[in-house]
């Protein structure tokens, strides 16, 4: 039992470091296994390995001695995602790349990272997908899906469908036969001990709330997949395996170089992620401006449908 | 005369003393196929889905949706691929003459210089030195550029990038003139991604396998295999592309009669 200081006295969550009562502690909330709003309480001071706490790690999806499977390593964002996680401690992360034929700056780095083995997957190919799927899909703890393909255009600017299409057969469809491959495999290991499935994170976007006319069928994409993750979070909760989706505004990468400043580096997008594992939270809006545009849908979301077509 | 030829080929076919080579790579999703600049349209590669497999979903069947661009794996361009064949008549995949689409292939065997030089290109001259020992191409054949890259079975050593491009042989511009203008050929093979050089956008004009050939109405084939079966001269080969409405390619099944 906790007495806040605001009065009321409330059953809640004992983090393991806390002073034997009547002492003083911090009362924060989480996310339960279930999904369920709960209220922590932590020591007043940081203690020694406070992640560590058995039901806080429950809890939450500390990427700390787990094995992680980032989609696609070719992105500048992935890359700084596979960093971020291995800064946090992951045991061992496994990275995607598809069209080994073509390179991409930074991807040949990553090999040289202790913990990273690079493995073939393409989003796009359904048998490549359930190849990987049948080869690591027992052992992934969290899968971080940073596979995008993100093109420029709205209705108008461009004819035919093409690139539009690659937009929803890595956007949509991949995360849909991710879904199908690994989701089944990571649902039958959510409570597997110590070294359990624990999370599953969707870089979505911004856009996926309202249509940024300009990169209109990319935003068509986002929206498409923002969906499918909720039914994805669904299919997911029975196991306790939690579904992150992260909602950046425009990234500071090559398909963004005609937008103006403020955009979200890679890294301040990495850390979101790992800080969003740490929590525990489900859906983050990394940045100034994503939490901008939530704030304004949030209030009307006609007023930024109004705001982003101009 | 033309009957019995065709009697006394189906008992030399049924006999083995006629042999049918496969030209033709497998298409999978790993084979890789051309990629441009991303800015530019691509070619989608091949992408095959279950629609059922003796299962719910059919269940004394199997079979499968596929997908994939008209110049995915080995295949067939035809004129109108080109913008310099694009007012030809008869220049799509539809409406091209069928009797062009089986004929005698000169194989030139460019494979010791391939090695020795990704970036090899064929010239004039060096077919004037094929010639020299095994006569004339004559006219209506397919020149067949025998480099032995199919036997590069890795992907990236198959499109062998680097970061000035795609380094794969083909034909010097001057040869493809003299193909058509002074031999007359059908058309032109190779075994890499493209009839044309992986450095060719670079040769004048860009593309000149390309450009020429199919300004010329004459077809290309890519992604061919199993070329160092064939003799340089006496194959005859199949090489219909799928009749695609006003198609500019289509995957095909390339197929060459040899002497056993």
């Amino acid at each position: 039992m906790v007495r806040l200081d605001a009065g009321p006295t409330l059953v809640v969550h004992l983090h393991g470091g806390c002073a034997p009562p009547p002492g003083r502690v911090r009362v924060g909330a989480r996310l339960d296994k279930s999904g369920q709003g709960v209220l922590v309480a932590f020591p007043m001071d940081e203690v020694s390995n406070m992640a560590d706490d058995r039901q806080l790690r429950d809890m939450t999806c500390d990427p700390k001695f787990r094995k992680v499977l980032v989609t696609d390593g070719k992105s500048e964002v992935a890359q700084a995602v596979v960093r971020a996680v291995i800064n946090a401690g992951a045991d061992l992360v496994w990275v995607g790349y598809a069209e080994p034929w073509k390179r991409s700056s930074g991807f040949a780095a990553l090999e040289a990272l202790a913990p990273v083995t690079l493995v073939p997957l393409d989003l796009t190919d359904s048998r490549s997908v359930k190849q990987m799927a049948a080869e690591i899909g027992g052992k992934v703890d969290i899968l971080i899906n940073t596979a995008e393909v993100h093109r420029t255009q709205g209705i108008a600017s461009r004819n035919g469908v093409d690139t539009a299409r690659a937009e929803m057969d890595i956007n949509y469809f991949g995360l849909l036969r991710l879904g199908q491959e690994f989701g089944p495999v990571m649902r039958s290991r959510g409570a597997d001990g110590q070294s359990s499935a624990t999370a599953w994170v969707n870089l979505l976007s911004i856009y996926a709330l309202s249509n940024f006319p300009a990169h209109g069928t990319f935003s068509a994409s986002k929206a498409a997949a923002f969906s499918l993750s909720q039914c994805l979070r669904a299919e997911m909760r029975p196991s306790g395996v939690r579904v992150i989706n992260v909602f950046p505004g425009p990234i500071d990468d090559e398909w963004n170089q005609t937008l103006p400043p403020p955009k979200l580096s890679p890294a301040a997008l990495a850390k979101a992620v790992v800080k969003a594992l740490a929590d525990g939270i489900e859906d983050v809006y990394p940045g100034d401006v994503a939490e901008e545009w939530l704030a304004r849908w949030q209030e009307s979301p006609k007023t930024l449908e109004r705001e982003l077509s101009v | 005369m033309a009957a019995s030829t065709l009697i006394s080929l189906a008992a030399e076919l049924a006999s083995g003393r006629i042999r049918v080579v496969d030209l033709t790579q497998t298409l999978s999703p790993e084979f890789p196929q051309i990629a441009l600049p991303p800015e530019f349209g691509q070619c989608l590669p091949f992408r095959v889905e279950e629609i059922s497999r003796y299962d719910e979903r059919g269940p004394a069947w199997y079979w499968n949706n596929f997908s994939c661009g008209e110049h995915t794996g080995t295949h067939f361009d035809a004129p109108i691929h080109w913008v310099s064949g694009r007012d030809l008549p008869n220049n799509a995949t539809d409406t091209i003459p069928v009797q062009q689409l089986v004929g005698a292939a000169c194989v030139i065997d460019c494979s010791r210089e391939a090695s020795a030089d990704a970036d090899f290109l064929l010239t004039t001259d060096h077919v004037r030195r094929w010639e020299t020992e095994h006569g004339k191409i004559p006219p209506r054949a397919w020149v067949l550029m025998r480099t032995d890259w199919s036997k590069r079975t890795d992907p990236v050593a198959y499109q062998n990038y680097d970061e000035t491009g795609q380094h794969t042989p083909g034909p010097a511009a001057d040869v493809v003139r003299f193909l058509i203008e002074e031999r007359d050929v059908v058309g032109f093979g190779s075994e890499a991604i493209g009839t044309d050089a992986g450095q060719g956008h670079h040769l004048r004009p860009p593309y000149p396998c390309h450009y020429y050939m199919h300004g010329a109405g004459r077809y290309g084939l890519q992604c061919l295999t199993n070329l160092d079966l064939l003799p340089p001269t006496g194959a005859v080969i199949f090489c219909a592309p799928l009749k695609i409405m006003n198609g500019s390619g289509s995957p095909i099944r390339a197929l060459a009669l040899v002497p056993a």
